[in-house]
């Protein structure tokens, strides 16, 4: 019986750290690169969005995971323009574009099926419920080597410490934040396409539920490291696989009270109680020439 | 041979270069010197790529080129090391050298190819530095060859150095020198951006000198001395003259026992430093910038947490060693802090609004009864008496600080810091960036507040500065006092002697 | 004339986002024009339209405020919604359990309790941020989280109605009960929900100013704000600041509680709140930081909900997620706009100088 139980709980840590994972990988790229992705949320509903009705479409999910990618590549542009060409404050474009999530998919789904945010349902063998994961763990080794062993990778970190000296180096700081914040476009979104039409068969309004903020909280926690931020997220999703599992078991402890284990984790993290927390230095700032 | 022709660039409304015309032959040391804001800084940039002119042309071996990125004058052999080290603290020396030229394919680093070619390098030009070591870890001297290796890596034949002696100390000059002398012998060419006479001097063969964005004049170094330098430099005789009577000290003010300090990282900034400051004197700090002064205004003014300071400070026989920045205002400390841009003013406030930075919190600025409320009368006649006593220009209260020239700004805080009114003055740097007719403004200020019986600290990176005002002249080295001397007594080269360690 | 260029911007933004809203329109297929007459003419009616504008209204007056008055200390407050939902559960926990006392014991009381809710739920990042230097964003974002976990396992293990099987608590006592404005003036009917909170809110805004722009406390917080470093130098105690405003902050987001909780719904209901913590960001940014500008702002999205509602029953496809994307498109444009703004500065300097 134990044994079971304790199987499924790993299997249910991963499922549920994947979304996670891709979304933190994404912004990993971002924040190292020294510009602030709140919008990971928003980044995950269109992915999730775009997804299940390009996958209703075509029925082939691997046309709608392409199209959620290339969703999300749409929707983080926008705030790459916003920050890193008119220097608007990072956190708030984020907001925005999570709030524009919220609405545009109600607003797409009642004109193109005339429900209030849900696409329809998709068939079971329309779904891909395994390639997500896999992408996922796979992501972090190579993300690793690609920011530790390659030229783009020293790039991308110069950039986040110091852009100055990047720039003298003759680096275009521009393009590399564009670049990784569009990558983050990517991986997010792919993340929230596990969500619509891996996890579950459909999208509904806002589901990815603050994960998007909790990938941010994993980052974090993580260090901003491939690897460390890969377990923060496997304990995040431990920490809904295991408060699921609690429902109704356990009268003694409300539900709610393991659920907000992983956040006050963070806040602990942050305050450098588990060791100092370095953020790349010039995380928030935009750049610009001075004299 | 590097050559700027008619070179024109502006910022905004300021005409940084002013068709200048620069020559520097193959395998020389060429010094380019002038005051702050003469433009040097921005015509090497323009060299380099970093900038792109106006007007004008860049010559490499007599063809003309037009750089709009770095990389096109690196690849010319053009290399530049700036003022402020571009370098990456959390990386490696290798990381940092290779950053935009890096070896290998786009798919992997060859970070040990690097690493042997940074070795062989340091070892040709006698830079002694460990590829794999954090630059965090370096020493600022250590950071600085750090950047020559950079530009060395890039087959750099013609190197471009911005004021490279700002952050050494004396015997790190001597070193670096050796360096350059080393790089001449191996057919490197040298431009040195400076406004130190004496080094220009001792190492340079041949100086351009620079002033309010022109090229005023062009000198082989064996030919000319340091005041004709100093006169094209400035267009007039250059000598600072202050109006100073005799000091009058009366009792101490201010007595600093022991005072040791250590900085976040564990390193030791002051160490068991002494001495006493009386009313009515002036009391000179002289040293290499980066020797504890910065630190010392910084604990005497309360910024630094009281954990990391042991000693004692007293004020007018108070301790006060653990008292907040409030406490020590309330007591009559004031403080002009060195970097009044990021430190003294609220850029983006009226001057109304700075008048009273570090007096909000009593009248005139606020009013009885319950001394919450703001006095708004009250500001506006401080901030007006700070402009007509202080000659602040425009005299205008609304307008952001922003707005105001260099010298403004800080006649500005001065005014400020004056009003408060202080016994005890703390003052760093008080005349940097700040145009002639203001420094003089500045100093006959200095004076007279110390004539009507205050206390005055003072710590400049201008030694002719120092040794003008002060009654009273220390050296600071390695964070430790090394010596008190009269001013008019010695001279400048014994100061500097002590300045980095040696007896007079 | 000055006031000009500040509502210049604004004004620029709004125009840009119900451009851009009309195109998304016209691709859901519907006729932009329609929708905006829908919009505007549903929100500025008589009494309903404006009664009800004016009540969407009054949340976001309160979580405008608390963002601007965290954003003049350079603080970003995202956990409006988190300090807003605990301030709900104490006001409704203070007017069921204080119940017996008389109304003008008990309404200052849970207003007391509402007020301090939040802000407290505030100062905890704050002290955070100033002790250790962590970054407010991330943790007011958990506090949020922590404080919806939080405030349902307290309603379900102690403030539920036995077998309700909505998330809610019992109903305060009506001595807690605040009036509507219908009750008390007799031309506005009585079924407009606009209650005496509004009120409140317009005098939030008056202290918002007073205490900013007329206090030395004020003073401070703008001073920590523009630049910490100086107003360190300058004697303020940045650290102090910090958990100020942040508690003020709070304090403010959480009166939305007075006008839910003892005005509207007279108990805590999960959920309540529609991203009111969020939308105070826009209202705080669209404002520009100052309390007339929130007030301003806040009817404008207030307007926009209640616009929003009709445009979702009486069109075809549009529903009231517009209202949503506008409000978004909006703070993008604002919050763009800050560049433009950096030309203007720099303009107003070269004409302060050449007047001297």
């Amino acid at each position: 019986m134990r044994g079971i139980v304790s199987l499924a709980i790993i299997y249910s840590t991963i499922r549920l750290a994947t979304p996670l994972l891709l979304a933190a990988m994404g912004g990993l790229f971002t924040e190292r690169s020294g510009v602030i992705n709140i919008a990971l949320e928003g980044l995950m509903l269109a992915g999730a969005f775009t997804s299940a009705t390009v996958t209703h479409y075509a029925a082939n999910p691997w046309i709608g995971l392409l199209g959620g990618v290339a969703a999300g590549v749409f929707i983080a542009s926008i705030h790459a323009i916003a920050c890193i060409r008119f220097e608007a404050n990072q956190v708030v474009t984020g907001t925005a574009i999570n709030i524009l999530m919220l609405g545009v998919p109600t607003l797409l789904s009642g004109a193109l099926f005339g429900t209030t945010g849900s696409t329809p349902q998709i068939p079971q063998t329309e779904l891909i419920p395994n390639a997500p994961v896999v992408i996922a763990f796979v992501l972090v080794p190579s993300l690793w080597y690609l920011l530790y062993r390659t030229p783009f990778g020293l790039r991308l970190r110069a950039v986040g410490e110091n852009p100055e000296a990047a720039d003298t180096a003759g680096i275009s700081v521009r393009r590399v934040r564009y670049t990784a914040v569009l990558m983050s476009g990517a991986l997010a979104a792919i993340g929230g396409a596990y969500l619509s039409i891996g996890q579950s068969s459909l999208f509904t309004r806002n589901m990815t539920a603050g994960r998007g903020y909790i990938a941010l909280a994993a980052l974090i926690f993580g260090k901003w490291r491939p690897v460390q931020t890969m377990l923060a997220c496997l304990l995040f999703g431990f920490a809904e696989a295991a408060s699921i599992q609690m429902q109704g078991v356990t009268p003694y402890v409300r539900v709610e009270y393991i659920q907000i284990i992983p956040y006050v984790l963070t806040m602990v993290v942050l305050a450098g109680f588990i060791g100092a927390s370095r953020a790349p230095k010039a995380l928030g700032q935009a750049y610009r020439k001075e004299m | 041979m590097l050559e700027l022709r008619n070179i024109s660039k502006r910022f905004g409304h300021v005409l940084a270069n002013d068709r200048l015309n620069i020559s520097v032959r193959t395998g020389t040391i060429h010094a380019i010197v002038g005051e702050n804001g003469a433009g040097k800084s921005t015509a090497m940039r323009i060299a380099y790529g970093f900038y792109a002119a106006d007007e004008g042309e860049v010559l490499v071996d007599g063809k003309s080129y037009t750089f709009t990125t770095p990389h096109q004058a690196i690849a010319l052999g053009i290399g530049m090391v700036h003022q402020h080290f571009m370098l990456v603290e959390s990386m490696t020396v290798i990381e940092n050298i290779i950053l935009g030229a890096e070896p290998g394919s786009f798919a992997a680093l060859d970070l040990a190819g690097a690493g042997k070619r940074i070795r062989a390098l340091s070892q040709e030009f006698h830079l002694d530095i460990d590829p794999d070591a954090l630059i965090e870890d370096l020493s600022v001297g250590q950071q600085q060859r750090v950047e020559l290796l950079k530009a060395l890596y890039r087959d750099a034949r013609i190197l471009i150095l911005d004021e490279p002696t700002a952050v050494l100390t004396p015997a790190e000059v001597v070193e670096f020198f050796h360096i350059l002398r080393r790089m001449r012998e191996q057919g490197k060419t040298v431009i040195i951006i400076t406004h130190k006479l004496d080094e220009v001097l001792a190492i340079s063969d041949e100086v351009t000198v620079m002033r309010d964005g022109r090229v005023v004049g062009r000198r082989t170094t064996k030919e000319t001395n340091a005041a004709e330098l100093a006169r094209l430099m400035v267009g007039r005789d250059v000598l600072l003259r202050v109006e100073k009577g005799a000091a009058h000290p009366g009792t101490p003010v201010l007595r600093v026992r022991n005072l040791g300090m250590t900085a976040a990282a564990g390193a030791r900034r002051l160490v068991s430093v002494s001495f006493e400051v009386k009313a009515g004197e002036i009391v000179g700090i002289a040293g290499v910038e980066g020797n504890g002064q910065t630190e010392l205004i910084e604990a005497l003014a309360g910024l630094v947490d009281p954990i990391r300071l042991t000693g004692e400070v007293e004020f007018e026989g108070r301790n006060i060693t653990g008292c907040t920045v409030r406490q020590r205002k309330e007591l009559g400390i004031a403080h002009v802090p060195e970097d009044r841009h990021r430190r003294g003013l609220l850029l983006d406030s009226d001057v109304a609004e700075n008048s009273i930075l570090g007096v909000h919190f009593r009248e005139p600025a606020v009013s009885r009864p319950s001394l919450v409320m703001l006095n708004e009368a009250g500001i506006r006649r401080r901030a007006q008496d700070v402009i007509r006593d202080f000659d602040v220009r425009p005299p205008n209260p609304d307008l952001p600080a922003r707005a105001l020239s260099g010298g403004n700004q800080q006649k500005l805080v001065i005014g400020r810091e004056f009003g408060l009114p202080p016994k005890l003055l703390l003052v760093s740097q008080p005349t940097r960036g700040v145009d002639i007719g203001a420094i003089e403004f500045i100093h006959r200020k200095l004076i007279g507040l110390r004539d009507g019986g205050c206390a005055i600290l003072l710590v400049s990176a201008e030694l002719e500065e120092v040794t003008a005002l002060a009654d009273r002249l220390l050296v600071i080295y390695h964070g430790k006092i090394a010596g008190e001397v009269e001013p008019g007594r010695v001279t400048n080269e014994e100061i500097g002697l002590m300045m980095t360690g040696g007896r007079v | 004339m000055k006031y000009f260029r500040h509502l210049l911007f604004p004004m620029i933004a709004i125009v840009a986002a119900f451009v851009v809203g009309a195109i998304v329109i016209l691709l859901i297929g519907d006729d932009p024009i329609y929708t905006y007459q829908l919009l505007i003419g549903s929100a500025l009616s008589w009494p309903d339209g404006i009664g009800y504008t004016l009540f969407y209204a009054t949340p976001l007056i309160f979580t405008g405020l608390a963002v601007a008055v965290s954003l003049r200390c350079g603080l970003l407050n995202i956990g409006a919604e988190g300090q807003l939902t605990v301030a709900a559960l104490a006001t409704a926990w203070t007017g069921i359990t204080f119940g017996n006392l008389p109304a003008w014991i008990l309404i200052p009381l849970a207003c007391m309790a509402a007020i301090a809710a939040g802000a407290v739920w505030a100062a905890v990042p704050g002290i955070l941020k100033a002790k250790f230097g962590s970054h407010e964003v991330i943790n007011t974002i958990m506090m949020n989280f922590i404080a919806a976990g939080v405030a349902s396992a307290l309603t379900q293990s102690y403030f539920k109605e036995p077998g309700d099987p909505i998330l809610q608590t019992r109903p305060i006592s009506v001595a807690a009960h605040i009036p509507r404005l219908g009750q008390l003036f007799s031309f506005i009917p009585e079924r407009i929900p606009t209650n005496v909170a509004f009120v409140l809110a317009l005098l939030a805004c008056v202290f918002v100013y007073l205490f900013l722009w007329r206090t030395k406390w004020g003073y401070e917080i703008r001073a920590t704000g523009e630049n910490p470093k100086a107003a360190e130098y300058g004697g303020v105690s940045v650290r102090k600041q910090i958990v100020l405003a942040m508690a003020v902050s709070g304090g403010l987001a959480g009166m939305v509680a007075i006008n839910e909780v003892l005005g509207y719904r007279y108990r805590y209901y999960q959920g309540f709140s529609p991203q009111y913590g969020f939308t105070g960001i826009a209202v705080a940014l669209l404002g520009r930081n100052h309390p007339a500008g929130v007030l301003l702002a806040a009817m404008f999205f207030g307007a926009l909900t209640r616009g929003g509602l009709f445009v979702d029953i009486f069109t075809e496809n549009v529903s009231k997620d517009l209202v949503l994307v506008l409000q978004a498109l909006v703070i993008l444009f604002v919050a763009a706009e800050a560049l433009f703004r950096g030309q203007f500065v720099k303009r107003r300097i070269a004409k302060g100088v050449k007047a001297s």
